[in-house]
């Protein structure tokens, strides 16, 4: 299996290695010039680093020509002012500049997600062409440019390398893509590169597993800036000039629609992208004799490409190879009959940090309101949950409890009152450094990576415990993290799924979509596990495998639950609170909640009061 | 050159530039707002408003069938882009609107480019506006002024049937949630393809107005889709009085920075986009929790 799985995890780079050795042999064939590969190899460099932002992590930019530019007018300034003789050493200040950028413009742009993003982006982007165009035009040429560019020269001693034109320039060029090939397939075999894939599927469940989102997303962003900034200071080695359209809308337009045409996600797109887009500019233009139309043509087989095959050409000769019968996902595993003997280990891993040495309640909550506008939806309550206890909370539809769970996770922010955990106060702080302190949910409506696989939901909740809020490791491997695959395995154990590990989440039944979504918050090892209507939408069979899984994890951690199911809460819970219209109505043992004559008059609409 | 003269002919011209703003702007909001599609096409729709006036002004020398004739071409374009391309996009999710958009504004900037070539054309001013008006304290070209009023009377039509009719009420209860309209059983299909219409219009419509005063090529829209998208995040993604506002303050700013020094005034409109971002990330007039 292992070396299996190392023959898989190398093949496409040293298929990347081979096919670049033969490139100069193999293109002319095809018709591709010297010059025309060369600009492919910068466009497929450049393109890897917004893969990973946008094929990756979903962030679709339309700005990454401010950082292309950026990068290679620095690298220009500083070689043909004689500021800076060596060529590499120029590339890669130029490259931290670009990255520097990438900072600045990220913190701005992250602000917001989705279409603002995008919006942010192109629109920051004509500013640093606009910049480049007048105010900077002294440094950069303005419209001009910046001429005299020289060629990379290697003097290792031994041997001397001036690169020059054509081939010569492909072997640095080669060269320069396969490093930074290299470090692109590390980043996405990485801790960082799996959180980043969580992110694209479904950004606030990554967050409320405990990663800090919006730091990975920054730095992402940079990291693709810094990529765009190097192939940016390439172009200019490559042609000897270093043009001010770089910085253009075309230049971030051209780069995604290469992107979409290769293929996003698979990192080999944009080069693909970019080698079908300067032949058919060559092709069409040439031997065609269509002139200017050949952008109109590209255009048409972009909007063909993104109507009918989204995952460009290799996406679609991947789904083609890999087409299989999708294993039917059965009703519900036969093998669950009675699930509790079967678990028999450890409930409960011991968490990295443990909780700070606390005597008293789990949670306190203390003149918990929460108003929407007029509205009072949760009113000065007061909650407290011992540890090692099981709570029910129970109330009519609109009680208040989803906001209630919502408050104590942190996702909402009270308008007043305070909570304590482990007596700590959390009340304001964000719902990941939360669930880092060991609270965490799962939701009423299932929360999951869609486009993952059962054991990759699982590792990204476990990696939130076992690596902390933030951690930019990005060249480490995913399978070197201590205690990950232990850990995975023992959660896909407990909530048993792990025969269906390696399933896509998108084939599960739904009774299996609900245990992997408690098995998602039991992953970052809570001490404080709440539970959303963990039993809604079931059947009566999977009530019951879901309440004996509910009585494995809570050895070791305190439950509360929020439940519609009144026969499974009073059979189930040791205390239960009950919310009406806001307010904490009562609060007792499931036998003093049943005798409770508000209890009843709340769910019988004044019936017995009368 | 900062004398007073000059300075409130700069607030007249960022007025002018403004309402025009305000208007394609108000165009991208209401098709985002409704359809919650992002139109990168919208900058491609404002150049081809243009070039359609200018072929019937080409056909009939009448300024004023143009403004018709190139808002009707400009209705029918969008509507059947909608109906064949966006139509099978509003289940997908916004990444992939946004490409397909992006498309079809490169599509049209070629056709464009195909029929007419990349040198510029232009409609002239009817002869009524041409020339100067004194408007006492300034002598202002009496064209800019039209433009101005045009353009305010365009947007107030668009507020009148938005806030008016029961279309418009359709299309903001359609913003504040599509779902629950169409469940009223509104025919929403209906109804997105008439706002993607009107949407595209907007845009063309102010290319039409717009193509007396400044030249046309096919790359006219490029620059406008990038103060457009700055007015709707200073405004508020959405909100049609936020496009509004976003596009006068973004006009304003283009015109005072620039008599100070034109290099400045993309720069400036950025530095205030920021602010408003970093103040009020959902824009000025924008609701919370929106996008």
């Amino acid at each position: 299996m292992s070396q299996a799985r190392g023959l898989a995890r190398w093949w496409p780079e040293a298929a990347t290695a081979v096919g670049l050795i033969l490139g100069p042999w193999v293109l002319p064939l095809l018709g591709f010039s010297p010059d025309t590969v060369n600009r492919i190899l910068v466009w497929g460099l450049f393109g890897l680093g917004f893969d990973l932002l946008f094929g990756y992590t979903g962030l679709l930019s339309f700005g990454q020509s401010a950082f292309f530019g950026t990068g290679g007018f620095m690298a220009a300034y500083l070689l043909t002012n004689n500021v800076i003789g060596n060529v590499v050493l120029a590339l890669c200040l130029g490259t931290i500049g670009a990255a520097v950028a990438g900072v600045l413009v990220g913190l701005i742009a992250l602000r917001r997600s989705g279409i603002y993003f995008a919006m942010i982006t192109v629109a920051i982007a004509q500013v640093f062409f606009f910049v480049e165009n007048s105010p900077l035009s002294a440094v950069t040429g303005g419209e001009n440019g910046i001429p005299g560019v020289p060629a990379p020269l290697f003097d290792l001693g031994f041997v001397r390398w001036q690169v020059g034109n054509g081939w010569s320039m492909y072997g640095f060029l080669a060269i320069c893509f396969f490093l930074a090939l290299l470090l692109a397939r590390r980043i996405v075999a990485s801790p960082v590169g799996a959180i980043l894939t969580a992110i694209r599927d479904n950004p606030a469940r990554v967050e409320a597993l405990g990663h800090a989102t919006w730091r990975y997303k920054l730095t992402i962003f940079v990291v693709a800036s810094a990529f765009a900034g190097f192939a940016g200071g390439l172009l200019g080695v490559l042609q000897g000039f270093m043009p001010p359209d770089a910085f253009t809308f075309d230049t971030s337009g051209q780069l995604v629609i290469q992107t979409v045409i290769g293929g996003a996600g698979t990192l080999f797109g944009p080069l693909f992208g970019a080698g079908v887009w300067l032949y058919l500019h060559d092709f069409l233009q040439g031997p065609m004799g269509l002139g200017s139309a050949w952008r109109l043509v590209l255009g048409l087989v972009f909007v063909l490409l993104v109507c009918f095959l989204r995952r460009g050409l290799i996406g679609g000769v991947r789904d083609l190879v890999r087409r299989r019968p999708a294993a039917e996902a059965p009703e519900s595993s036969p093998e669950l009959v009675d699930p509790s003997p079967a678990i028999v280990i450890a409930a409960v891993a011991p968490r990295r940090i443990a909780p700070p040495p606390h005597t008293g309640p789990v949670l306190q909550a203390f003149n918990l309101t929460r108003r929407y506008g007029g509205l009072i939806a949760n009113n000065d309550i007061n909650f407290s949950v011992n540890e090692g206890e099981i709570r029910g909370i129970i109330g009519p539809n609109g009680a208040g409890k989803s906001t209630f769970f919502k408050m104590l996770t942190c996702e909402v922010a009270p308008s007043s009152g305070r909570i304590l955990f482990h007596g700590q106060d959390i009340t304001g702080r964000g719902v990941a450094e939360v669930c880092q302190l060991g609270l965490t949910k799962s939701y009423q409506v299932n929360q999951l990576f869609t486009r993952l696989t059962v054991r990759d939901n699982i590792t990204i909740a476990a990696l939130a415990e076992r690596r902390g809020l933030y951690r930019p490791d990005m060249l480490r491997r995913l399978d070197s993290v201590p205690g990950l695959s232990a850990q995975v395995d023992r959660t896909l154990g407990q909530v048993q799924l792990d025969h269906r590990a390696d399933t896509p989440v998108s084939e599960l039944a739904y009774g299996e979509k609900r245990r992997l979504e408690i098995g998602l918050a039991l992953a970052s090892s809570p001490t404080l596990l709440l539970l959303d209507e963990p039993l809604a939408g079931m059947s009566p069979r999977e009530r019951t495998e879901t309440l004996a899984l509910l009585r494995d994890i809570r050895r070791g951690r305190t439950l509360v639950i929020v439940e519609h199911d009144m026969d499974a809460m009073f059979a189930f819970a040791e205390r239960i609170t009950v919310l009406n219209e806001g307010r904490l109505l009562a609060e007792g043992t499931p036998e003093e909640i049943q005798r409770n004559n508000f209890v009843q008059e709340a769910y019988l609409g004044g019936v017995h009061a009368a | 050159m900062l004398s007073w003269p000059n300075f409130v002919s700069q607030v007249f011209n960022g007025l002018a530039l403004g309402a025009l703003l305000s208007l394609i702007s108000s165009g991208l909001t209401i098709i985002y707002g409704t359809l919650g599609v992002l139109n990168l096409a919208h900058g491609a729709m404002f150049m081809m408003g243009g070039y359609a006036g200018y072929v019937v002004f080409q056909a009939t020398g009448s300024f004023a069938l143009a403004v018709l004739g190139g808002s009707v071409v400009m209705v029918v374009i969008g509507v059947a882009i909608e109906r064949v391309i966006i139509r099978h996009f509003y289940n997908r999710p916004d990444e992939d609107q946004i490409l397909v958009t992006f498309g079809i504004g490169i599509v049209l900037v070629e056709l464009v480019r195909l029929g007419f070539g990349s040198a510029t054309v232009q409609i002239p001013a009817p002869d009524w506006a041409m020339g100067v008006t004194s408007l006492g304290f300034l002598i202002y070209p009496t064209y800019r002024i039209v433009v101005t009023g045009i353009a305010a009377v365009a947007l107030l039509a668009l507020y009148l049937v938005l806030y008016r009719t029961r279309l418009g009420m359709i299309v903001r209860a359609g913003i504040e949630d599509s779902g629950m309209v169409d469940m009223l059983g509104i025919n929403v299909n209906m109804v997105f393809m008439l706002v993607f219409g009107i949407g595209a219009m907007a845009a063309g419509f102010a290319g039409i107005i717009n193509a007396p005063v400044v030249a046309l090529t096919p790359d006219s829209g490029e620059t406008i889709l990038v103060e457009t998208f700055v007015v709707v995040v200073i405004g508020g993604v959405g909100s049609f009085p936020g496009a509004v506002l976003g596009g006068v303050i973004a006009g304003e700013i283009l015109s005072i920075t620039s008599m100070i020094d034109p290099s400045y005034s993309q720069v400036m409109l950025f530095a205030v986009m920021t602010l408003v971002l970093v103040l009020r990330p959902q824009g000025l007039l924008g609701q919370r929790g929106r996008a």
